[in-house]
């Protein structure tokens, strides 16, 4: 009996730790050199900073996530630095250390986490421009900040966390929040359920205010603007004037989006969450996919959050446990489902207080380029939305067949909802009529190789 | 409500779309039912070969005149749908296939095909990034490839704009025939006509068997990948003999090759590429191209064909319906043949004939246990 999870972050971890208690012995995949996922991702080897400097309050989480996982590893078969590139039904397509590998399993905990949601701001491009969350691994991971006068723009929790972290290590930084004061104080009720969490957002923001750090709330941004690398970025603030910010780094991004492609491949069906305006995998309160064999736990389901993804991977194993038929304990499963159960409403709070800009993603200038893999204009997604009589890219699937949007090394991870704003725009439909791009293997790029070793 | 034309079609591939696009160029009303999107099967995910060398001597009729219209895509369709004459390289890795090379410049000559045959020290002095276990090649200058995504939809677009009728994501629910024409259900709608185009890929084969014609149609799925784009050396369209890998460049840096097949269900409909298929073509390509190593794999997929124990289509007039006409079961390289089939449709319905010997793609070719007309080992390449 076979049970592989991949990926090792919050959701990951503890779906082993709940595996490896019940006596089995799990398959644990992760693409990174060590497990932590990229909330909690460890230091490289020398690398001696304290953990409250890397993960702030998290820091006492961090830790315990990471001593978790140091107690497991000799009783899981542990396989780093692997890229689980195809699902097949009864196993994994993997890639690692120069070798192709096969991993079968009787069932598997998808914990894919989580990557940014940008919208292609016309210089996204440039040489400068990275997203908030590669921001914050540069600084966690490395040391090292992304430039030293930085712009941060965008919505969501993250914006504050990682301008505090870059202010703190002693960055210039000015954050653009595209989200305004009202959407967020509407939410007020919602998110004083997050209880500490929206305290420690809120202690996040008044650091920098008394630090002198200028956050622009409400904000548009027009440009990111430079020739051959970053120089400012262009806006309009919350009353509509135009304003100009000299800087030599931008990190850029609206909430984060679920990593689902192995869903996809996997045959979960997905539904559009109009919280989130993302397409999410089917499941239940358990992590249950209608596949058999399928769970899905963390942030790679759908975003809510590293505290919540410890509690859905435990979950989701212990549903891995019941389907084998290992006896668990009604109380433990009825105490996690209510912890759960309370952080949703939290996270719609958070969900409706940073929309993703739709509006913004869906004006995005024609001359601007959407796909970066391929180089494709939003113009160029346009014209094939309208350019015949034909309903000639109703759907996204039909749009990327069409221009190649989508169709890059990225296959539309990082251009795929802005283009589907923008396609549903141009066809006036929602963002929903347009579906959402197919999935194919690999979902991320593997090598040409003469030898096909099965490790 | 009842939709009455001259000529109903079903399915919207390259062979639907260029029928209607001919036929109401011709002054015929056309409607064209497709179950999901224009293209979406074998037109839009095959290799996107355009190219006559290598065919069976039966099809190379149709690949001549579909050439000559591949040519004049700009003026008929308003795009060439990326068709680029970059030339196809046909490889020999040994000598039994190189002798197979020799033997096809007869047939291609008899067509009125320049091949031009490359001895092993100009083959590598050519193409010097050709690996070691390449003994000889086969090339045709006027060959090239498309972007197959384009053609189809391009087609519908230019047979809507001369008047044909098409209805996307139209599934045929029934069929009928009275003697004097068709009826056929699809999608709550009644459409009744005369004659009736069965274009519909792999899925003609239930289209015939609902008149009573039962063909040993299978599906065929394509196992296509394409690598990240890499700077550009490889300008001709690669095939090999036996045609169990092929491999091009577009001038973007993509490579896209193939090989093998995929799984699919055409009950769903879906199709997917397998790992293990993927991992022999990508061998095959290193075989040929050394400097693939290391080079990025981006992306994979499928799609449904349908395939036929001899390798070739079924197309011609129906056995047992007046009115009713097959052009289905490509076999894997109808993409380059799309644009003459619509002619050839067109002027069967229209002219009740046509220059083009259709004789070997008879549908009751396999009827009565006659098993002596299958051929050799079917070619593998897709378009």
């Amino acid at each position: 009996m076979t049970v592989a999870i991949v990926g090792s972050g919050p959701a990951g971890t503890r779906a082993a730790e709940v595996l490896v208690r019940a006596g089995l012995r799990p398959v644990v995949i992760d693409e990174a050199p060590d497990n932590g996922g990229r909330i909690y991702q460890r230091q490289p080897p020398g690398f001696q900073r304290a953990g409250k400097q890397l993960y702030g309050f998290e820091a006492g989480k961090a830790a315990a996530l990471h001593a978790c996982f140091d107690d497991l590893r000799e009783r899981i078969d542990y396989r780093p630095r692997t890229l689980v590139w195809n699902i097949r039904p009864d196993g994994l397509n993997t890639y690692g250390d120069g070798r192709y590998g096969e991993v079968a399993f009787d069932q598997v905990i998808l914990c894919t986490g989580a990557m940014d949601r940008v919208v292609p701001l016309p210089g996204w491009t440039l040489p400068g421009v990275t997203t908030l969350g590669g921001a914050q691994i540069a600084l966690k991971g490395q040391g090292c900040a992304i430039g030293k006068r930085v712009v941060f723009v965008g919505s969501g929790p993250l914006i504050y966390l990682v301008a505090w972290q870059y202010a703190r290590a002693g960055v210039a930084v000015t954050v653009l929040d595209t989200s305004g004061f009202t959407a967020k104080a509407r939410q007020l009720a919602g998110l004083l359920r997050g209880g500490g969490t929206f305290m420690k957002g809120l202690h996040y923001i008044a650091w920098l205010r008394l630090h002198g750090v200028r956050i622009f709330e409400g904000a548009t941004p027009v440009a990111i603007e430079g020739g051959e690398e970053v120089a400012g970025i262009s806006f309009r603030d919350a009353s509509g004037r135009a304003r100009r910010l000299l800087c030599d780094a931008v990190g850029m991004g609206w909430g984060l989006k679920p990593e689902t492609q192995l869903a996809d491949l996997a045959g979960v069906p997905f539904d559009y969450d109009a919280g989130q305006q993302l397409w999410l995998p089917r499941r239940d309160a358990a992590g249950r996919s209608p596949v058999a064999h399928v769970f899905l736990a963390g942030d790679g389901a759908r975003i809510a959050g590293a505290d919540v993804a410890e509690l859905a991977g435990t979950r989701a194993a212990l549903a891995v446990l019941e389907t084998l038929g290992i006896p668990t304990e009604a109380s433990v499963l009825a105490r996690l489902d209510a912890a759960i159960a309370r952080h949703a409403a939290f996270r719609r709070a958070l969900d409706n207080a940073f929309p993703y800009p739709a509006a913004l993603a869906a004006a995005v200038p024609d001359e601007t380029i959407l796909c970066r893999c391929e180089a494709i204009t939003a113009g160029e997604l346009r014209r094939a939305a309208r350019e015949t009589a034909m309903p000639p890219a109703p759907e996204v699937n039909r749009a990327k067949a069409f221009t190649r949007i989508g169709m890059g090394r990225c296959q539309g991870r990082v251009c795929g909802p802005a283009g589907a704003e923008i396609l549903a725009a141009a066809l006036g439909c929602t963002v929903a009529d347009v579906g959402r791009l197919r999935g194919q293997p690999p979902v991320k790029p593997v090598p040409i190789l003469a030898e096909r070793a099965v490790a | 409500m009842s939709n009455a034309t001259d000529v109903l079609i079903i399915g919207a591939g390259g062979a639907g779309s260029s029928a209607a696009l001919h036929l109401a160029q011709r002054g015929a009303r056309v409607i064209l039912l497709e179950r999901g999107l224009i293209g979406g099967q074998a037109t839009g995910v095959n290799f996107g070969g355009v190219r006559q060398q290598g065919r069976d001597p039966a099809e190379l009729p149709i690949a001549r005149r579909s050439r000559e219209i591949w040519a004049r895509l700009p003026a008929i369709l308003g795009t060439d749908c990326e068709f680029e004459v970059t030339g196809h390289l046909k490889l020999a890795r040994n000598e039994s296939e190189e002798a197979e090379l020799i033997a096809y410049l007869d047939v291609a000559r008899n067509h009125g095909i320049a091949l031009r045959l490359i001895g092993r020290n100009a083959l590598h002095e050519d193409y010097p990034w050709l690996g070691p276990t390449v003994v000889a090649g086969s090339y045709c200058a006027e060959d090239g490839a498309a972007n197959p995504r384009l053609l189809a939809p391009a087609l519908a677009r230019a047979a809507r704009r001369a008047g044909a009728e098409i209805h996307e994501r139209c599934e045929v629910t029934g069929f009928a025939h009275d003697g004097a024409g068709f009826a056929v259900a699809a999608d709550g709608l009644r459409f009744t006509a005369p004659v009736l185009l069965n274009t519909a890929g792999f899925w003609g084969g239930g289209v015939a068997a609902a008149f009573g014609e039962t063909v040993p149609v299978s599906p065929l799925s394509p196992n296509m990948l394409v690598t990240e784009p890499v700077r550009w050396f490889i300008e001709p369209n690669l095939g090999v003999v036996g045609g169990n890998v092929y491999l091009r460049q577009i001038r973007r840096g993509n490579v896209i090759f193939g090989g093998g097949h995929g799984e699919n269900d055409p009950s769903v409909p879906c199709s997917r590429p397998l790992p293990d298929v993927g991992a022999a073509a990508m061998r095959r390509a290193l075989e040929l191209i050394p400097a693939l190593a290391g080079v990025q794999v981006i992306r994979s997929w499928s799609g449904i064909d349908g395939q036929m124990p001899d390798g070739l289509p079924v197309i011609g007039p129906s056995r047992t319906t007046q009115g009713l006409i097959h052009a289905f079961a490509f076999s894997g390289h109808g993409f380059m043949l799309g644009p003459a089939i619509g002619a050839i449709l067109a002027e069967l319905v229209l002219d009740g004939k046509t220059d083009v010997p259709l004789e070997p793609f008879r549908i009751d070719r396999f009827a009565g246990g006659d098993s002596s007309v299958v051929r050799a080992e079917p070619q593998q390449q897709h378009s």
